[in-house]
């Protein structure tokens, strides 16, 4: 391992420009003569627009023009679309509402798109916004998950009972037999409460348009700007896909919430055309509470059968989605095919069978959120193996190292077929550093103040590296899932390597150069990584679902195998030797058996001098793209084990250890996978103790800013202690599994596990709040201490 | 309108403004220093903190008529001579950072910290004090780690520090 | 926010003339809540006059057996204030529990007792601390002061200038805070004074800051937590909302009060 190779934990090139308040975010951008967009949105979850005015709005100061749904329309704007197709248990197509991007007719949530102004100034947009008269009728809505299917309201009229689809995965017949069979069934019923992604950049566009080459320009916050651009193109039709450059610049972060193609974006790129002018549209934060696509929502009932001897036979699991008022990007995947073929965790589970009914509401549309389906399942999974162990008085490591899968590959009842793993390391591991032998001592201790003490574990598993293309394709994914990569090596011997993945925060500007520097020996310093410009990067699919290493740095690797075979050849050339006597190690193009070597520089230079060879048999140049498709998933997995102390008096929960141990293959740069992890526990601490989107019955969004949603403080979590095993991944060419979710997948169990261990009931749900856990601490057997 | 004058990261700066300018739109948009960021609107993330006279403040909820006269530090102002402030460097050696938008409020709290509560912080205190700044994407455990060694950093640079 | 005429007088004069003569005016304190209030729209004056410029606000005295606050004065100078330490060491901590950091940095004591916010610190301690409020036109007592949520004795524009508290035996703020928003979901400020003990509580009541008579007697006659066993709060006066609903809020203004008790039974 080189200083700036694989492995090591470079410090980010990026940082320099983030530190000293240099980095470029969308709304650092400024365009000449550009005019601001205001959308007015729908105060009510549910109505029917009689009419709009918008005369008023017009002819106020500032004010460059308002549309509504009938001005796209005419332009024949089509709608936003979902872009992955599920068929119900009955073979019919999942129903899809209209969902256009400014309302016609109706608006079916609280923050939905009525009209946009577009003026001088932000705040004179705002002023007019006001002026414009909307006439509503006032629906009543529905919001509540479990009873969407039996409302008497409906959303979509081509859904008369809410319902998008109905959808299983599993084999029925087999799971019931395997209950049939079971000595122990243990039944639960959970909640995956909503959650808003809240990056701390909220979202923005600026669209532009030039009237003289006929080309439009969006600069958006996007974590994946070719996706972008051909739907705005391909399927809501605001530009050919040739005529318009995106731009995804740095990126304050996205946690999924940024993959998506909004409204707002499409009108703002739309709308420079017809104002001739570019437009800006900053979310505020109130804005991204309300019209952000929410993460989760599911309601379950879920069983698992268990034999005599504590082996799990079985797992029937029963999920209502909430997919809020319309289908965002990829909402329809998210409790589908990202979610349940998961079920099996870690263990060897002979037969799982999994219905999940999804659902329309009147609220924010739900899709992607760090993590998507995956957290979801491994909730359902590691609560319940947690709560059989208990029933069947056993220790829930023991009782999760005995169910767990030792053997690889192994095809699980839910479609995937795990690689490779050792999940015993990665639990030995982690209750060493747990200090799990001591913790019936701190237990003790805990209660001698007074205090609830639990301990709680998560044995995750994720399907990360999304994915095959044909694989999805064949489950009803509208794209492919590969990555593109392009590396250019310059004339001096520097090197651009141009991505579809995009980085915002990940850090790729650092670790895509390790495996450069590591590859052609060259300094790090030489090499630029190039991503998140249309006009720049031919295309690609992006970043999300843990998938920029494993899936983008492949594709790199793959064409810097081919700089080097090309580079191999140039130096036979100059060298006089033949090809197959070119040794590439250590940065330089040697001859077998000889010190007559050539620099990778050299080779460069010599590549595009082209003196020593003729064009006829090698093309002068340097320059290589690759696109690589994955051959399966990979399986990052491990333990996470929390710790936590429980304030029977108040509720409070305080987090008093967090141990993670993580198997993630193959590992560029450990500095930024710790960060991941880190970034991630956060989040999935803020579900189980912190957030949750609420809703009230009429359809206002209760939640909808930091005063009430609650976000994770440094003072809410604990330092943690990170672990890692390292299994490589056999599907890729670097043995990388990907890292970005785990911590949100892992934590909400390890959470709620330690949580009813401390209480001694199972009664929480999340977020578990002081004041769901001091009721719930009512309910518990309290230590005998004073206060 | 109403002129204002104020000297930002020491350049003296005039100018006319409709009162309700807050401090952070006429950083970003007057002065085109956009390292200061906005990501709420309720006071609570601390994206915009910059220094008004020398204390950490939330510049969204300021009005920049409220600093007329004042002396205000940002992000842009903290690194001198091409190197860096010691806890910005803090921030890039212990990977305090990953999106970078929270970063410059965090910095700028980060240092105000150091001068209310000192060289020698312990974990508790710093997570204490970044109560005012929100984080997505670190969970916050590098961001403790690079506030106390920061904070050592700058008791070794005092003649820096004498100079912000 | 809509647009305003900004005013920034030098003296509490001038603030109190220029009230009287604008058209729909509010005090500029620290602007805390005011700000985002107006960002949201939620609040529009035409005139907004800035008291930051007004030396006569500021300043933190010890007088005897009192401290004397000016309403200027921000929570954090509140909170490092020697003088405020030594006196009333609770008062300090109530400062230092305000918001966050930045908040701390421009929020003030006036500002905050103006507004009267239900779950804002200090009427707690003006309460329980029988601080007088003076204003450019006279002194209210605190407990003629605050009148229910956001509505206090002032007058239209009346000016508050300076807070006065006495020095009690002992004292101490016990705070729970909202998770999401650190206000006080409960905060209970305890005081011994020589006549007695005052119990305040902020955060919990429907109605804004009240005081718990039935938990003052009990510790008139012992100043100890055990004296407030078998003290219920009555519910049916709790605030209720999403973060804590009036059973526990209630639940939580004995368990504050408890520790109240006992921080400051500490003190010598």
């Amino acid at each position: 391992m080189t200083a700036t190779g694989i492995g090591a934990p470079v410090r980010r090139k990026e940082d320099q420009r983030f530190v000293t308040g240099q980095g470029r975010y969308v709304d650092d951008f400024n365009r000449p003569g550009q005019a601001y967009a205001y959308f007015l949105r729908s105060p009510y979850a549910h109505a029917r627009i009689r009419s709009i005015d918008t005369g008023p709005a017009t002819i106020m100061p500032g004010v460059v023009a308002v549309f509504t749904g009938d001005d796209l329309a005419a332009d024949k704007i089509g709608g936003l679309i979902c872009g992955w197709m599920i068929h119900s248990k009955d073979g019919s197509p999942m129903k899809a509402g209209p969902h256009p991007a400014l309302a016609q007719g109706k608006v079916r949530y609280v923050g939905d798109h009525v009209a946009v102004v577009i003026a001088e100034t932000l705040a004179q947009a705002k002023d007019a916004a006001e002026a414009i008269v909307v006439d509503y009728e006032v629906l009543p809505a529905v919001v509540d998950t479990a009873e969407a299917a039996k409302a008497p309201v409906q959303v979509h009229d081509v859904s008369p009972d809410n319902t998008v689809f109905n959808w299983h995965l599993g084999n029925k017949d087999e799971t019931e037999a395997a209950f049939a069979r079971a000595k122990h069934v243990t039944k639960i019923d959970l909640v995956n409460n909503r959650l808003v992604p809240n990056p701390i950049e909220p979202r923005a566009a600026v669209g532009e348009y030039d009237p003289g080459t006929d080309n439009y320009t969006l600069y958006t916050t996007s974590q994946n700007p070719h996706v972008a651009r051909l739907v705005l193109s391909a399927f809501i039709g605001v530009a050919p896909e040739h005529k318009l450059r995106v731009i995804a610049p740095d990126v304050g972060g996205g946690f999924g919430s940024k993959i998506f193609i909004y409204a707002e974006e499409t009108v703002c790129v739309w709308a420079a055309k017809k104002v001739k002018r570019p437009v800006k549209w900053t979310s505020d934060r109130t804005e991204a509470f309300l019209s952000d696509a929410h993460g989760r929502d599911h309601v379950t009932h879920a069983e698992m059968a268990t034999d005599e001897n504590g082996k799990i036979l079985g797992l029937r699991v029963h999920t209502t989605a909430n997919l809020g008022a319309y289908l965002s990007t990829f909402s329809s995947s998210v409790p589908t095919y990202l979610y349940a073929p998961l079920l099996s965790g870690q263990y060897d589970i002979p037969a799982i069978y999994c219905e999940v009914d999804a659902v329309y509401t009147n609220t924010a549309p739900v899709d992607a959120y760090r993590g998507a389906g995956r957290p979801e399942a491994t909730y359902v999974v590691e609560r319940l193996v947690e709560k059989t162990a208990r029933e069947l008085g056993q220790d829930p490591a023991e009782f999760r190292r005995k169910n767990y899968i030792t053997q690889f590959p192994h095809a699980t009842p839910v479609i995937m077929t795990y690689d490779t793993g050792d999940y015993a390391a990665s639990l030995d591991k982690a209750l060493e550093i747990a200090d799990y032998k001591n913790f019936q001592q701190r237990k003790q201790e805990s209660a001698r103040r007074g205090k609830l003490r639990g301990i709680g574990f998560s044995s995750y598993i994720e399907a990360c590296g999304i994915a095959p293309s044909q694989a999805v394709g064949s489950l009803g994914a509208g794209v492919g899932l590969w990555e593109s990569a392009e590396v250019r090596v310059n004339p001096t011997g520097s090197v651009e390597v141009l991505t579809g993945s995009h980085s915002h925060g990940q850090g790729h500007e650092t670790t895509f150069a390790q495996l450069v520097s590591d590859r052609l020996g060259i300094p790090i310093d030489q090499v630029s990584i190039v991503h998140g410009d249309t006009d720049k990067v031919q295309f690609g699919m992006g970043t999300y679902g843990s998938r920029s290493g494993a899936v983008g740095m492949s594709a790199i690797a793959k064409a810097l195998d081919k700089v080097i075979a090309k580079g191999r050849k140039v130096a036979a050339h100059v060298l006089e030797a033949s090809e197959g006597d070119i040794e590439f190690k250590d940065g330089k193009f040697g001859v077998a058996g000889t010190d007559r070597a050539l620099g990778f520089g050299e080779v460069a230079l010599q590549a595009y001098i082209a003196h020593k060879f003729s064009g006829q048999d090698l093309e002068p140049g340097l320059k290589e793209g690759a696109f690589y498709d994955p051959t399966n998933f990979t399986f990052p997995a491990g333990v996470h084990i929390c710790e936590l102390e429980i304030d029977p008096d108040t509720g409070v929960t305080k987090i008093e250890r967090w141990t993670a141990v993580d198997d993630f293959g193959v590992i560029i740069n450990p500095m930024i996978v710790e960060g991941q992890v880190h970034g991630g526990i956060a989040q999935g601490v803020g579900q189980a103790l912190l957030e949750g989107a609420v809703y009230d019955q009429s359809g206002q969004l209760v939640t909808a800013s930091f005063n009430d949603y609650c976000m994770p403080r440094a003072i809410d979590l604990p330092s943690f202690q990170v672990g890692m095993t390292v299994t490589p991944c056999p599907s890729n060419p670097l043995g990388i599994k990907g890292c970005g979710e785990a911590g949100a997948i892992a934590a909400p169990p390890a959470v709620i596990n330690a949580i009813t261990d401390a209480l001694g009931h199972e009664d929480i749900a999340m977020p578990a709040t002081p004041q769901a856990v001091w009721r719930a601490a009512q309910k518990a057997r309290m230590p005998v201490a004073a206060e | 309108m109403t002129t204002v004058s104020l000297t930002v990261n020491g350049q003296s700066v005039t100018a006319d403004v409709d009162p309700r300018t807050l401090l952070v739109q006429f950083l970003r948009d007057n002065l085109r220093l956009t390292g200061t960021h906005v990501g709420c609107d309720t006071s609570q993330c601390g994206a915009c903190v910059v220094h008004l006279n020398g204390q950490a403040v939330k510049a969204c909820t300021t009005l920049v008529v409220q600093a007329n006269a004042s002396v205000v530090t940002t992000i842009e102002g903290i690194a001198q001579g091409g190197e860096l402030h010691p806890m910005q460097a803090a921030f890039r050696e212990h990977h305090g950072l990953q999106c970078g938008y929270c970063t410059p409020g965090m910095i700028m709290s980060a240092i105000d910290i150091v001068a209310r509560k000192g060289n020698g912080l312990d974990e508790q205190t710093i997570r204490a004090e970044l109560e005012g700044n929100l984080c997505r994407c670190t969970g916050y455990h590098n961001i403790v780690k690079a506030v106390a060694a920061g904070a050592q950093a700058m008791a070794q640079a005092p003649l820096r520090q004498a100079a912000e | 926010m809509y647009a305003f005429e900004y005013h920034h007088p030098t003296s509490v004069e001038q603030a109190a003339d220029l009230a009287t003569r604008s058209e729909d005016a509010k005090f500029l304190a620290g602007g805390h809540t005011l700000l985002p209030t107006m960002k949201l729209r939620l609040a529009a004056p035409a005139n907004l006059i800035d008291l930051g410029q007004i030396a006569e606000l500021r300043g933190i005295q010890r007088s005897g057996d009192a401290i004397t606050i000016g309403a200027m004065m921000k929570h954090a100078e509140v909170a490092s204030s020697a003088d405020v330490r030594a006196a009333i060491p609770a008062l300090a901590e109530l400062a230092e529990l305000i918001g966050d950091p930045h908040v701390r940095n421009r929020g003030t004591i006036g500002g905050s007792i103006a507004n009267n916010d239900p779950s804002a610190d200090y009427p707690a301690a003006c309460l329980a601390l029988n601080a007088t409020i003076v204003t450019d036109k006279r002194k209210i007592t605190a407990d003629d002061f605050f009148q229910g949520i956001f509505t206090t004795a002032l007058d239209e524009g009346e000016i508050i200038t300076r807070i006065s508290f006495p020095v009690p035996a002992q004292a101490a703020y016990a705070k729970f805070r909202n998770p999401a928003s650190r206000y006080a979901l409960v905060g209970v400020f305890v005081a011994r004074h020589a006549d007695g003990v005052r119990v305040a509580v902020t955060g919990a009541g429907s109605n804004g800051v009240f005081r718990l008579p039935e938990m003052e007697e009990a510790l008139s006659r012992n100043f100890a937590a055990e004296a407030l066993d078998g003290i219920a709060v009555p519910e049916d006066e709790m605030n209720s909302d999403i973060h804590a609903d009036a059973a526990y809020r209630a639940h939580l203004v004995g368990v504050m009060a408890r520790r109240a008790v006992q921080a400051a039974a500490a003190r010598s």
